[in-house]
């Protein structure tokens, strides 16, 4: 072993060096992307604008808390230009940290609607995800539904499913629900959902369509993509969607989104690239991807998309989705949903 | 490296200055987020920690021991009873089941606990056909419970108890009960007395591993939407922003952990394991009853099929189904994985080997105290302590940058030591040392100082010692401590994601790429993948471990 050890210590040497200069390069030209924003989705997008522009894009995926902490860390001498992620939470969070820069664009301006960006411009919306009602066509007739809060009714006991309070999206809906109605009132719509509950909540939103098309339960709130996704693989299920609270504030919407890192080494090059994303084409691809609605109210979405209808949507900026999140995540602690 | 350690008759002056610096170093990636977690519960955000000792900490405590408590003795039960059955038994198939038992080994308890999930839940194909059947599936247990949960993750985790207890066995079992029944002993008094307390340390410190692997889980605790203190900690940190309340439960869970093992410690203080080469060649197996044998046959086909076979028929079906997704870039995913398991296992076997010396050579309290907590890391939620030693890291690299362009000017290159693979390595350090470490402490504890003061007598000391007498008795500690740690990298994926360099896309990303939205059984097939690569090492193992014995 000692022998051994003895001829393998100066190549180990030599490749532990090798891997800790490969860290040491000259500041690279092309963008760098920190994503939450998984990589089929992302990918073919970069690929269509590096054939566009030229333009060449490395990117690194993980979930965006790690890489909101990455960042944090790197400070001044992040490599990263543009966090892009899939809960406007999450980048208000960034924003919040000071990871994000202000960027001024006119383009962008023009493109995202106010309520789908940032304020001060630290951050923009390049898709809508809205989060609505589900229900089975077998049980339950459109006309029973209507609001979010109604699902906490009388009529839904022991019928209504929940994806599990642990994903933003559900932490961002209570968040604008306690925008809309404030905590009391809040507090006592998550109870009674709680106490209509068929199952245990579940872990993803595909799960519950399948328990509501099996019988398990009646009703649910999803994302609609993911409804899109269901049903194209199995178009036979009977399920359909509601628009919920049409005549209230309408369906709450969140964003897939990006922006600028406060000390992106290329901030010019990154502003550009979101310019891009917000033009028609571009907008077309990131939204259809995963079956999204497209953040600029221009383009049409997918036709499988089109084919579920216009709805309303909730004009509340999603930055209060994460200026809140922590007080709903508590909420929901305080309502015992899980 | 460890020239200290191979010759330290020859060195005696400057051994152990340099054997304690030696183990700081070794344990510093570990240690490092632990500083973290301790520096974070020492400034408690008040309002933030009211309402969790409140509303989270009563649920969480609860269902954390209940899990870790369940997992541990089932899967302790029948890691144990397989593996007294495989190496000290003859029943039908034994030899088959010997190797193939360890195989679930390669299986991600996040992958079976989504197959578990969407195979058995209500709207799962078994419900639905009962339904159609029967008109009604209410008689089934539900799979998303407490047991549940207990029951899947100890079929994901029971291989660690098993591989680790069939070492002991193999190497001391045979013998020692035909010794203990000479003397007089029935079998049963023989196995209970006997070979049970010489197997202790190994069975220990499997399910040591199993508890810490059910402490960390997050992958599958969330399918089932089980709320332990890992999803409270990821609540904390991503739900309310808190990353201190989140590293102040991470710093209690560690408490917990630190008190079972000194409880573990304890109890077993004082005893000596004094015995013994794997002389149990000639001992013959102990011949069961017909009654036994088919119990014995039926029980290791069932765990078998449960943890490994429909698991993976249901993975198989599901990548069948979205075949479409597999290209050319899969070749690129698996030979990565390939390369930081095996570069992993390399490096930890080495570190483990060089700390078990040390702790042999110079175990004083303060050596062992070092080596207990950078084996901590195992517990440590893969999320968390990817982002304690990858914050540190770049704050390392920052330093050194700033160090380099006062040095150097503007024309100082830039410094990214976060994203290379050397970073990617010293995070698998912090957190599977303990898995290399523990088999290769056990086995070291079997190679008594009789067997050093033979050899010496006989000429043989340092290096020669540790060359010809000690490595071929660690042979099989050595293996195994390399196969565990192979295969759990190949699984692990928060700290994967977050330190490889761009482009090193493995195969548990792509897991990640496709549970990140939802999209369970496109996993499957990167998930199959896993398991298969996984499963080279783990045969290669006990077929190799089979020929020793």
């Amino acid at each position: 072993m000692a022998v051994r050890f003895g001829v393998f210590a100066p190549v180990v040497g030599a490749l532990v060096l090798a891997m800790g200069l490969a860290g040491c390069a000259k500041q690279p030209s092309e963008l760098v992307v920190y994503s939450a924003r998984n990589e089929q989705l992302i990918k073919p997008i970069f690929d269509r604008y590096s054939a566009e522009s030229g333009e060449k894009i490395r990117f690194v995926t993980d979930d965006a808390g790690p890489l909101i902490e990455r960042l944090n860390a790197e400070g001044a001498n992040s490599q990263a230009d543009i966090l892009m992620t899939v809960d406007a939470g999450e980048l208000w969070h960034a924003a919040d940290l000071g990871l994000l820069q202000p960027v001024k664009s006119d383009v962008l301006e023009a493109n995202i609607p106010e309520s789908l960006r940032d304020p001060q411009g630290r951050w923009f919306g390049f898709s809508v995800r809205a989060r609505t009602i589900v229900y089975s066509t077998e049980r339950v007739k459109p006309e029973e539904l209507s609001d979010y809060a109604a699902l906490g009714g009388e009529r839904w006991k022991g019928k209504l499913c929940l994806r599990t309070s642990k994903k933003v999206y559900n932490q961002s809906l209570v968040a604008m629900l306690i925008a809309e109605f404030g905590e009391p009132k809040t507090e006592e719509i998550v109870r009674g959902w709680v106490a209509n509950l068929a199952a245990e909540p579940f872990s993803n939103d595909t799960l519950l369509m399948e328990a509501i098309a099996a019988g398990q339960c009646d009703v649910g709130l999803v994302n609609t993509y993911y409804f899109g996704r269901l049903l194209r693989d199995k178009p036979d299920l009977p399920l359909k969607l509601f628009w919920a609270d049409q005549a209230g504030q309408g369906v709450h919407v969140n964003i897939s989104g990006a922006g600028v890192t406060a000390h992106s080494p290329r901030s010019e090059q990154a502003r550009k690239f979101l310019e891009w994303l917000s033009q028609p084409e571009a907008q077309a691809m990131f939204a259809g991807q995963n079956l999204e609605y497209p953040a600029s109210l221009e383009i049409e979405p997918d036709p499988i998309v089109k084919a579920w209808g216009d709805f309303k949507r909730s004009p509340m900026n999603v930055a209060q989705a994460g200026e809140l999140q922590a007080a709903a995540v508590k909420l929901m602690d305080r309502a015992g949903y899980r | 490296m460890s020239a200290e350690v191979v010759q330290p008759e020859t060195r005696r002056a400057w051994r152990d200055p340099l054997s304690v610096v030696l183990a700081v170093v070794l344990c510093l990636p570990a240690l490092v987020p632990l500083l973290v977690i301790a520096h974070a519960t020492l400034s408690p955000e008040a309002e933030v920690w009211a309402h969790l000792s409140r509303y989270v900490l009563p649920e969480v405590t609860i269902n954390t021991l209940k899990l870790v408590i369940g997992v541990a003795l089932l899967s302790g039960i029948v890691g144990t009873l397989l593996a007294w059955l495989t190496s000290i038994c003859e029943f039908p198939g034994r030899r088959f089941f010997d190797w193939a038992l360890l195989l679930p080994l390669a299986i991600p308890t996040y992958v079976l606990a989504f197959v578990a999930v969407g195979f058995l839940d209500f709207a799962g194909p078994l419900q639905s056909w009962l339904r159609e059947v029967t008109g009604s599936s209410a008689w089934v247990p539900k799979i998303r419970s407490t047991g549940g949960v207990i029951v899947v993750l100890s079929l994901a985790l029971y291989p660690y108890v098993y591989l680790l207890a069939r070492t002991a066995f193999l190497t001391q079992g045979r013998r020692a009960l035909e010794a203990a029944q000479t003397l007089g002993l029935g079998r049963a008094a023989a196995t209970w007395k006997v070979a049970l307390p010489m197997a202790r340390p190994w069975i220990a410190a499997g399910i040591a591993l199993v508890c810490m692997e059910t402490l960390a889980d997050f992958g599958a605790v969330a399918v089932f939407n089980y709320n332990t203190f890992t999803t409270a900690i990821y609540r904390a940190w991503f739900g309310m922003f808190s990353v201190s309340a989140a590293l102040e439960l991470a710093g209690v869970l560690l408490l917990f952990v630190i008190a079972a093992f000194a409880l573990e410690r304890s109890s077993r203080a004082g005893a000596r394991f004094v015995s013994s080469r794997d002389m149990s060649r000639q001992a013959a197996r102990l011949q069961l009853g017909p009654a036994a044998r088919w119990g014995a046959f039926a029980g290791a086909a069932l765990v078998l099929a449960l943890a490994l076979v429909l698991p993976l028929l249901q993975l198989l079906i599901w990548s069948f189904e979205n075949i479409g997704d597999i290209d050319s870039r899969y070749w690129g995913f698996i030979a990565r994985s390939l390369v930081l398991a095996g570069s992993a296992a390399v490096v930890i076997v080495i570190a483990s080997l060089a700390l078990a010396y040390i702790e042999r050579r110079r175990s004083t309290a303060s050596i062992r105290v070092l080596v207990r907590l950078a084996t901590l890391g195992y517990a440590i939620p893969g999320t968390v302590l990817a982002v304690g030693i990858a914050v540190p890291l770049v704050l390392l690299n920052n330093q050194l940058q700033n160090w380099l362009r006062a040095w150097m000017g503007e024309s100082a290159p830039v410094l990214l030591l976060q994203s290379t693979l050397l970073a990617v390595l010293i995070s698998y350090l912090a957190r599977f040392l303990t898995v290399g470490f523990n088999p290769v402490e056990s086995g070291l504890q079997r190679v008594t100082r009789n067997i050093d003061e033979a050899a010496a007598s006989l000429g043989v000391v340092g290096g020669d010692l540790i060359r010809k007498v000690h490595v071929p008795l660690l042979r099989t500690s050595l293996a195994t401590a390399a196969t565990l740690v192979f295969v759990d990298v190949m699984k692990e994926m928060p700290i994967t994601l977050i330190t490889r360099p761009p482009g090193w896309d493995t195969l548990a990303v792509r897991v990640w790429e496709m549970t990140s939205e939802g999209e369970w059984e496109r996993a499957a097939l990167p998930a199959v993948a896993i398991v298969l690569v996984g499963l080279i090492p783990a045969a290669l193992l006990t077929r190799r471990g089979a020929h020793v014995a």
